[in-house]
């Protein structure tokens, strides 16, 4: 099929794209990469009056390094950051993210911004991001405010953004230096969304105990921080035992919804073994100083 | 939902395709893909599943690979695009030659959009793994060859790309 009739804009400025959100609100839809909003468009299970394009916006699309944190404009393309050498340096667990993130011809469209903004609850982002402890930068006519990543995904395709808001800004802070880091997950083909996955990070204390551990499952109606991992794990050895106990502690109260492609309880078990998996590579990691194996 | 005013939401953008530019007149919800094809003339770029899954629509903008079926024609305006088209010219491409040396050619439907994919690896002369062919192919759908003809024709074609 092809989409609905709507009208077009394509701003140079941040500030105009504000304007246009503020004047046209629910009427009109933000367009980044179109990867997500262009086949709902052209099976029309969308049908907005107004696309106000944000990807002609130089200052939307930028990765920079600010006060030690990782700043990626929004309309950043997923491909971009990808190749960003800031990021692989300091970041890596967004590397490894992203190479789950459907296929290298929709990654040179979609961008970082949009993935958050839709929310699909199989996204990787929206996880790698929970893991990062990430902030959102979200500006409207009315002003500008910053979410915590926490925050900001409320349910299955919806956010903290209102109608009127732009993303505009991801800051990801920076991790202790030697931190482990693992992003895993299951597909039944590679590019397709996932069943289950998990994004960890391990770091240590200098007599080899756990002093900061985040882990984050996708697949539920949220990215899933599970703080019951956290406390199985900090101040303990990172040993084969405790990591097993912990990957069990992260799927309580866990729920994702199941469908013909896997049950609810074929994937808290898939999301347990990932967790599992997740942990023991950025244990890995976190031996060898955080450095990619 | 108000209705919006077709007449006056018609812009005109000028895209290049295969180096000659291409301008028209347009409405903001047509696709890339519908503009090569029917504004453009050119029909080598075929759509299959008009939500990026099977690959048949890819085509490449400003040198890399994207779903033509997942961007409006106007936010191409101004850039430069490649369709199957401008392979060959002077002659069957290697990548041609070894797909139909490798019989990875049956009814031809997803070839474009795999010549399209893989031509930019052919282009930089990278050594990959059958693994890595495989991911690279990832992206793109096949209903008829069960993709091992396919497999092997990028292998020699990347083969010829060092000798
Ligand atoms: C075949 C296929 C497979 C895919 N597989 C995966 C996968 O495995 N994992 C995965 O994570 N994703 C996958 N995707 C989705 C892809 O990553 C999208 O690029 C992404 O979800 C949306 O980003 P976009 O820039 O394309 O956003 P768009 O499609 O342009 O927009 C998506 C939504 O976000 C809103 N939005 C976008 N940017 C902003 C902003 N700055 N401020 C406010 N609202 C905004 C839009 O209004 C819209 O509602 C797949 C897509 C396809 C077509
Ligand atoms: S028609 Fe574009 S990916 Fe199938
Ligand atoms: S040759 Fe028929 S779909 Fe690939």
């Amino acid at each position: 099929m092809k989409p609905a009739p709507f009208a077009y804009d394509a701003p140079r400025e941040t500030a105009q794209v504000v304007e246009l959100l503020a004047k046209y609100g629910d009427d009109a839809k933000v367009l980044a990469g179109g990867q997500s909003l262009i086949p709902l468009l052209n099976f029309r299970l969308a049908r907005p009056d107004r696309l106000i394009d944000v990807t002609r916006v130089p200052a939307l699309s930028n990765i920079e390094p600010r006060d030690g944190s990782l700043v990626i404009a929004a309309a950043t393309r997923q491909a971009t950051l990808e190749r960003s050498a800031l990021t692989a340096q300091g970041w890596p667990l967004l590397i490894e993210a992203l190479r789950y993130v459907a296929h290298s011809q929709i990654r040179a469209l979609g961008t970082v911004g949009g993935s958050v903004a839709h929310a699909d609850p199989a996204a990787e982002l929206p996880a790698a991001f929970m893991t990062l402890d990430a902030r959102f930068h979200l500006r409207c006519a009315r002003g500008a405010r910053t979410v915590p990543a926490a925050e900001f995904f409320v349910s299955y395709f919806t956010t903290a953004l209102e109608p009127d808001e732009l993303l505009e800004e991801i800051e990801v802070p920076p991790l202790p230096g030697g931190t482990g880091y693992a992003f895993v997950e299951f597909a039944r083909r590679h590019g397709d969304f996932a069943l289950g996955g998990a994004a960890a990070l391990i770091t240590l204390d200098a007599r080899g105990m756990c002093r900061h551990i985040s882990l984050t499952l996708l697949g539920a109606e949220t990215p899933w921080r599970s703080p019951q991992t956290e406390q199985v794990l900090v101040g303990n050895p990172p040993d084969e035992q405790n990591l097993v106990e912990a990957a069990h502690a992260a799927v309580q109260g866990f729920e994702p919804s199941g469908d013909i492609h896997g049950s609810t309880e074929y994937r808290i078990g898939l999301a347990e073994t990932m967790a599992l998996r997740a942990l023991r590579r950025a244990l890995d990691r976190a031996h060898t100083g955080g450095r990619p194996t | 939902m108000s209705t919006v005013d077709l007449a006056s939401s018609t812009r005109r953008v000028r895209i290049e395709i295969n180096e000659r530019a291409v301008e028209a007149e347009v409405e903001p919800r047509l696709l890339l893909a519908d503009f090569i094809r029917e504004r453009a003339g050119l029909r080598g770029t075929h759509l299959g599943c008009e939500h990026g899954v099977c690959g048949a629509c890819t085509v490449q903008l400003d040198g890399e690979p994207v779903r033509s079926c997942l961007m409006l024609a106007v936010q191409a305006d101004g850039r430069s695009v490649r369709t199957v088209e401008s392979l060959g010219r002077g002659g069957l491409h290697p990548l041609q030659r070894a797909f139909i040396e490798c019989h990875g050619v049956q009814c031809g439907f997803c070839t474009p959009g795999i010549l399209m994919s893989i031509e930019p690896l052919v282009q930089e002369g990278r050594t990959l793994t059958r693994e890595e062919i495989r991911h690279a192919l990832s992206g793109n759908l096949c209903r008829c060859t069960g993709y091992q003809g396919i497999i092997a024709a990028v292998e020699l074609a990347l083969s010829w790309a060092h000798t």
